[in-house]
């Protein structure tokens, strides 16, 4: 009798003091398990800059960073050695890309090419993430107007700069397959007010692929082809092929493209020169990223 | 007999009596900042999950994308090329408080602790030992630290790393517990 007794106080006793000493570890590796099912978690870094190579990618400047963009293109490769293969020569386009949110941005840019100068603004609209109500590809939606105020030849023409003015629509569906893969689709419209030959349609429309595949943290491979539903004559379609190097606050591209101008309604519908003639051009972009605005630490 | 039973009767109530408290929060603070020759870097995650327990043990759970830099680009990088956040989301400290016996949760005070555990940080595990404090004030906990951490201990690589990156971070913690 004794003996139970003592037994199963003791059994009781043990059981309460197992009952009170919880392993905290354990509890709260629980706890993440159930909260990790239940989080949202948002793709970053789909692209590394705003634009691919010619053309732009979804990400739009963060919030308070001003990117300064120097596009260059040499002349064509084709051109021989009296032309330095291009390198004699140059087009050029500066621009301005700024973050007013993370998920708008805006951007002016100037190129030497028909002495264009171009504005667009950029929205995120969706972004790709993972794990609860997840979203399998990210869209940004681009729009930008483009001016060319370059004279005309001939001064009789009286052309005003709405006639000089092409518009700019574009969506950008893009996909981070993997941390170092990842592809974007760009649907575009382009409407030019005044069309070079009067065959020409006004509306432009065209689909562009666009994809980066990194090769190592900072050293990545990009290409971007544009198809043309319907296009001016004489005119062909963009291709480029590059590599993207990351130092810090720096991105260079280094690129070879068949297009001259470096603005959407230029280098998907003003394509004049053709690979297979080696009418290529040796390009490199260079993006530099000051802060303006900081962040806020605390949300 | 009834002597006996007595004593252990006393014993089951002693246990009830020294029951284990469970301290916990899911906004703790973590900072880290290192001092370099061009520029100063500091992030800030303020949604760290940390529980305390009077029985000395302690954790706190951290999300690496978590931490926010006043440099948006800054932040990318840091998750992107040093902490591969995408193959390790968390950083975790599990770890013990040494002098246990120094501490009183049931009285206000300000105690000075050691706390010696495991950071699991990128994928690696070092031992830690940091100095910090426990305040109690009107039943609520709070614990502050302050320790180094190398980053080369954790495999954290990046050819900025000791010229324009610090070789070593300041990690301070600064939690208050429900």
């Amino acid at each position: 009798m004794k003996k139970i007794i003592t037994a199963t106080t003791a059994l009781f006793c043990m059981n309460i003091l197992s009952a009170q000493e919880v392993d905290l570890f354990k509890i709260m590796n629980e706890e993440s398990v159930k909260k990790d099912s239940l989080k949202k978690e948002y793709v970053e870094a789909t692209f590394k800059s705003t634009h691919l190579i010619n053309g732009h990618t979804i990400e739009t400047t963060k919030a308070g960073l001003l990117d300064f963009r120097i596009s260059h293109r040499f002349g064509l490769i084709n051109q021989g050695s009296y032309q330095f293969f291009g390198l004699d020569n140059a087009t050029e386009r500066l621009g301005l890309d700024y973050g007013i949110t993370n998920n708008l941005g805006i951007g002016i840019g100037r190129s030497t090419f028909q002495k264009q100068m171009d504005g667009f603004i950029k929205l995120k609209l969706l972004k790709q993430s993972t794990g609860y109500h997840a979203s399998p590809i990210s869209i940004t939606g681009l729009s930008a107007v483009v001016i060319k105020t370059l004279k005309d030849a001939d001064p009789n023409l009286k052309r005003t700069t709405s006639d000089k003015t092409s518009y700019v629509y574009q969506l950008i569906i893009a996909r981070k397959f993997s941390p170092t893969t990842s592809v974007q689709l760009l649907p575009t419209f382009v409407h030019y007010n005044l069309v070079p030959q009067a065959n020409d349609p006004n509306d432009l429309y065209s689909l562009g692929i666009g994809a980066r595949q990194k090769v190592s943290k900072r050293l990545s491979i990009t290409a971007e082809y544009y198809y043309q539903f319907n296009q001016f004559s004489g005119f062909y379609n963009s291709l480029a092929l590059g590599v993207d190097i990351e130092t810090g606050g720096h991105v260079f591209q280094l690129h070879f493209t068949n297009s001259t101008g470096m603005t959407e309604s230029t280098f998907i519908n003003q394509t004049s020169g053709r690979w297979l003639d080696g009418d290529v051009h040796f390009g490199f972009n260079i993006s530099r990223v000051f802060k303006i605005k900081k962040q806020k630490l605390t949300p | 007999m009834k002597q006996l039973l007595f004593a252990l009767l006393l014993l089951c109530t002693n246990t009830v009596v020294s029951a284990q408290k469970i301290y916990q929060t899911k906004s703790g603070k973590i900072s880290f900042y290192s001092a370099a020759l061009l520029e100063n870097i500091e992030a800030i995650n303020n949604q760290v999950d940390s529980k305390l327990s009077n029985n000395g043990q302690l954790i706190f759970m951290v999300a690496i994308k978590g931490f926010r830099f006043e440099n948006a680009t800054m932040q990318e990088h840091f998750n992107e090329n040093y902490m591969d956040s995408d193959k390790y989301p968390k950083a975790v400290f599990q770890g013990r408080i040494s002098n246990l016996a120094d501490v009183n949760f049931g009285k206000d005070g300000n105690y000075k602790t050691t706390v010696t555990g495991v950071l699991d940080m990128h994928g690696v595990k070092q031992p830690v030992t940091a100095l910090g404090t426990i305040e109690v004030k009107a039943g609520k906990v709070s614990t502050k630290s302050s320790f180094k951490a190398k980053l080369a201990d954790y495999n954290i690589k990046g050819t900025l790393i000791g010229d324009k990156i610090a070789k070593e971070l300041t990690i301070t913690v600064d939690c208050k517990y429900d």
